[in-house]
């Protein structure tokens, strides 16, 4: 198919590019970049007056929940909820049943991926780093880097011995695979549903308290300067501290990367007094200290990627007293929006910026093809209106759950469509 | 002139209670507290009405306590009992409460270990809802008739300064406290071992201290609540032998007190462990007259809030 992108912004961070252009694509290969180019041949056009063309955004955090929980969701309602909310690739999270810790499930997810919504999101499996999540011995990490997995993590839960941790630095420190951690030491949090604090000793509720993030943090940040070949990134940062610590360590020249989801830069825990359980995730909600600390790491670099950590649930799991519900809301189709409300209309970041933390940054660290937006590339393209005004409405939403505590919310900002493999999908 | 109204259609908690509301409770026991004098103690403002009790906790006293409330108010009462969580009884919170709601039920008294329980159950169905305690959140009747009967033993609320020890983490009964005494004006503090003091409770006005000592000769009452002996297995104090001689109140340290001090406690008391026998005993006790004023203040919410149907 041949594409027609008329008059859009082109935000490209790798050629440093931000100005108006027209890009013609051939064939899923861009074929020309320039101003006012000519088409000689059948397009079909898109307008993108005052819309932005970005390299293809990344959620490097996702769960998919196939296999295992295809009633939550599935691969294919999972990709057609990114593709709706602006992504071309996703990294889903090795919490499946059974879980990423062997080869032939990383490949079938990875090649499912390319089975549905007509390939257009690329699913890139993040692999256990233990083999069935339980932190005790390692998994198959060389053969599963074979199979497609871009990076290892027990997500859902931290790999909790030190000396598990230090032997899964060492051994994907091989494969320069990054090695991603929840990070919670689990003394501190048992039995908790929300973060320790004035809010949770009015609601009664038991707490788990931010330096249960910011101890794990500290401990694997000192592992990491023993094993300096290593690379470390910590998902969904919620606490001050833990921001503080990773700033640190990148200053003394660790190899620390980390992400920060919309909701830990948007909500505090004074959404829980509503005892919705849509608020209720892990890390939880924090403070407004701590959302500030989130907006400061994102304004300075500290914080690398925004990921959403998407964790669909199903509407009766979810309805049910606060204390037994499950942790987690979904986030791939308000990412753009809150990230766009929340960071670049109040000015922390540039739209620049955003793409970087959305696109650049996380392909760099999950090694990868970069995209450049230039001719003789392949087009993997994700299509953004900047200003627009649209309300979230769960109903709407493509994911197969509606976990949401941002419906009915006013953003402005969403994605518009999305081009990968030849493809088109416009959605605006 | 129609009969008084709550400004909520539930009782969930004190917390955002307004003091007219709590007045107005307070005043409606006043009358209900004369009833249950008089030698027949039934009368028929909820005759019709149908009200069940809905006990995911075992409860003997406060569940008695609804019972004996709304039956003097002539109601239909269904008790209904589950130990442990809803799912663990293959049902959930709201399936519950829907089949209640189509046996055509008017009130719903809840008490549920989770915090927010109530909130939910008011979400999910018509009913007029009651937390007769949600987890570690709120037990509202509670701290409404520790209110009342300091109240009736003061005159007033404004200026009472009220010390709630022992184990302020894990209790309904001292939030629910905290939120309606600051609310009528008086001086909260609160003393325990620090391991059972939660995060941030200053910021609900709640002063805090450890040493026992130093808080008797500052109050005009203590409101002592149960330690349990779960807390010491969990690590977060060492033994019932320390307590009782750190924590405890005994007659020795309230004699100390210049002026004499009223001792409240929810019930049910461990004797010699954060009370010792002899004041449980004492004419400091208001134990016993708080569970005759839980009636009446039930009665009194009972009837506030059926009223506005």
């Amino acid at each position: 198919m041949n594409i027609y992108l008329k008059n859009g912004t082109l935000i490209d961070p790798l050629s440093g590019r931000d100005e108006t252009l027209d890009v013609l694509i051939v064939d899923g290969v861009i074929e020309k970049v320039g101003k006012s180019v000519a088409a000689d041949r059948l397009f079909t056009v898109v307008d993108l007056k005052g819309k932005i063309v970005s390299p293809g955004l990344i959620d490097m955090h996702v769960h998919l929940r196939e296999p295992g929980f295809e009633h939550k969701e599935t691969i294919e309602t999972g990709c057609r909820s990114a593709a709706a909310g602006g992504f071309t690739a996703i990294c889903c999270m090795p919490n499946t049943s059974p879980a990423i810790d062997d080869e032939s499930v990383a490949r079938y997810v990875h090649e499912k991926g390319k089975s549905v919504c007509d390939g257009i999101v690329d699913v890139h499996p993040i692999a256990a780093a233990t083999k069935g999540r339980k932190g005790t011995e390692l998994s198959p990490i060389a053969e599963l880097v074979q199979a497609g997995a871009v990076g290892f993590s027990d997500d859902g839960s931290p790999i909790a011995s030190a000396e598990i941790m230090r032997r899964v630095l060492e051994y994907c420190s091989m494969y320069d695979a990054p090695v991603i951690q929840h990070a919670e030491e689990a003394a501190l949090t048992e039995g908790g549903s929300m973060n320790e604090g004035f809010v949770s000793t009015r609601l009664g509720l038991r707490g788990i308290p931010p330096i249960a993030e910011e101890l794990m943090v500290a401990r694997d940040l000192i592992l990491l300067q023993y094993v300096r070949s290593a690379r470390y990134h910590v998902a969904h940062v919620s606490a001050t501290r833990t921001v503080e610590l990773i700033r640190r360590a990148k200053s003394e020249g660790l190899n620390v990367s980390c992400e920060v989801t919309p909701h830990h830069f948007t909500l505090t825990d004074a959404a829980v007094e509503s005892f919705d359980t849509n608020t209720k995730m892990n890390p939880p909600l924090r403070t407004q200290e701590d959302v500030m600390a989130m907006k400061e790491g994102l304004r300075d670099g500290t914080i690398d990627v925004i990921a959403t950590d998407h964790a669909p649930h199903t509407i009766d799991e979810k309805e049910v007293e606060y204390t037994v519900a499950p942790f987690g809301i979904v986030g791939l189709e308000t990412a753009i929006g809150l990230s766009i409300t929340e960071l670049v209309r109040q000015k922390y970041i540039t739209m620049f910026q955003l793409i970087e933390k959305l696109s650049t940054n996380p392909r760099r660290l999950l090694r990868l093809p970069e995209i450049v937006i230039a001719e003789g590339t392949p087009a993997n393209l994700t299509l953004i209106d900047p200003t627009m005004d649209w309300t979230v409405d769960i109903r709407r939403f493509q994911s197969k759950s509606k976990n949401s505590p941002f419906h009915g919310r006013a953003l402005v900002g969403r994605s518009i469509g999305i081009i990968n493999h030849g493809k088109i999908l416009l959605t605006g | 002139m129609g009969s008084p109204k709550l400004q909520g259609r539930h009782l969930l908690g004190l917390d955002g209670i307004s003091k007219e509301d709590i007045v107005m409770i307070l005043d409606t026991a006043k009358s209900f507290r004369e009833v249950l004098d008089r030698p027949i103690k039934k009368v028929p403002p909820l005759q019709g009405k149908t009200i069940v009790n809905l006990f995911f906790e075992s409860s003997t006293r406060t569940r008695i306590s609804f019972e004996l409330a709304e039956r003097r108010l002539s109601a239909d009462v269904v008790n209904f009992a589950a130990s442990g969580s809803s799912v663990s009884k293959g049902e959930t919170l709201k399936d519950t409460a829907r089949n209640i709601e189509a046996m055509k039920i008017d009130m719903v008294v809840i008490r549920h270990s989770s915090p927010g329980s109530a909130h939910f159950l008011s979400r999910v169905v018509d009913a007029n809802v009651i937390n007769a305690g949600d987890g570690e959140h709120e037990h509202p009747t509670q701290a409404l008739l520790d209110m009342y009967t300091l109240r009736e033993k003061y005159g007033t609320l404004e200026g009472l300064r009220v010390c709630i020890v022992g184990d302020i983490t894990h209790s309904r009964v001292a939030r629910s406290n905290i939120f309606g005494l600051r609310t009528m004006g008086a001086e909260v503090s609160v003393c325990g071992p620090a391991t059972l003091i939660p995060h941030d409770i200053e910021a609900l006005g709640a002063k805090v201290y450890h040493r026992i000592e130093d808080i008797i000769p500052r109050v005009d009452a203590l409101n002592v609540l149960r330690i349990q002996l779960e807390r010491q297995q969990s690590g977060l104090f060492p033994s019932l032998r320390e307590y009782h001689r750190y924590f405890g109140v005994t007659i020795d340290r309230i004699s100390k007190a210049p002026k004499p001090i009223t001792i409240l406690h929810p019930g049910p008391i461990n004797r010699d462990v954060e009370i010792s026998a002899d004041v449980a005993d004492s004419e400091h006790s208001v134990i016993l007259e708080q569970v005759t004023n839980g009636v009446a203040i039930r009665m009194a919410v009972l009837y506030l809030l059926g009223s506005t149907n």
